[in-house]
């Protein structure tokens, strides 16, 4: 019983954050959010594998 | 049962005929969503780009995140928390969320600046808004699921909110049982109730054209010529899958 609990509460770090005057985002979620800015670019300016084929 | 209820078996029923709730229903369904509309063949030339290709990676994300879920559900805690393979399969769970997430917000970000409630497509609109406030329900009770220092940090700051709106009773954080029925059972499938309303919505009306498409897309301008035929003009056939691309 014990031996799983014990697993479970080792795997919480402490969190890398980043701060500019006042405004603090930890780094995951600041990773997620410049991921998704990315592949919103990318979906507008990449062209789509054959879609010169297509009706 | 009336003797013209029951046309012989093979033979079309008279849609017209309709006399009972599930003949209008049936009727209602078949005019809203037709079969070709419901599963169709071809996609106008615009949906050819990776601002359509979101929405679908979301869905596949849902499918692995209820998959995993299931695996973990079935196996339990002990399972999950201490094997290697259990695991993987958590993680797994978890990304597939982080995925789900990502690919639903790039998704809304491309619909928003293409305004694709245009043509009646409001309630399409609204359906997708829907599956993101219940999507975050759902994450929230699963990272409280975590049982870990994590999940009882953000239980205790969460449930002052919650008991603050009148809903501690019913979503009380601080109650593991009670969340697990919450995350595996009724978020889950709220989820995936507004989730297929939301692509029978998308069936309905089609996919929402890009802003620029109307006056260029040659589909369109096909659709726009069409509309100004006289009434008893029949659709040639070869030209059926475009004809929904303008609402």
């Amino acid at each position: 019983m014990t031996g799983w609990l014990v697993a479970s509460v080792g795997t919480v770090g402490e969190g890398t954050y980043f701060g500019w005057d006042g405004f603090t985002i930890q780094s995951g979620n600041l990773i997620v959010i410049v991921v998704m800015i990315i592949l919103f670019v990318l979906a507008l300016v990449l062209p789509f594998p054959g879609g010169k084929r297509r009706k | 049962m009336s003797a013209h209820a029951t046309p012989r078996p093979g033979t079309p029923a008279d849609e017209t005929d309709a006399h009972t709730w599930t003949g209008r229903a049936r009727r209602w369904l078949l005019k809203k969503l037709p079969p070709d509309k419901l599963l169709p063949e071809d996609q106008p030339s615009y949906v050819a780009s990776w601002s359509y290709v979101f929405g679908m990676g979301a869905i596949a994300s849902l499918l692995w995140i209820v998959i995993s879920g299931i695996v973990l559900g079935l196996n339990g805690p002990q399972w999950y928390h201490v094997s290697s393979l259990g695991s993987f399969v958590n993680s797994t769970h978890l990304w597939s969320v982080e995925f789900f997430f990502i690919f639903m917000v790039v998704h809304l970000w491309l619909k928003f600046w293409m305004a694709a409630w245009r043509g009646g497509r409001a309630l399409t609109w609204i359906t997708g808004v829907l599956s993101f406030v219940v999507s975050i329900v759902a994450a929230f009770t699963g990272y409280l699921l975590q049982t870990n220092f994590d999940s009882q940090w953000i239980a205790f700051e969460a449930k002052d909110a919650l008991n603050a709106v009148g809903v501690g009773a019913w979503f009380n954080a601080a109650n593991v049982g009670q969340l697990f029925t919450w995350h595996i059972t009724l978020l889950p499938l709220a989820v995936g109730a507004v989730v297929v309303l939301h692509v029978l919505l998308v069936r309905v009306h089609g996919v929402a054209p890009p802003l620029e498409a109307a006056e260029s897309d040659a589909q369109l301008l096909h659709n726009r010529r069409e509309s100004t035929q006289p009434p008893g003009y029949t659709q040639p056939p070869e030209s059926t899958e475009s004809r929904d691309a303008v609402r």
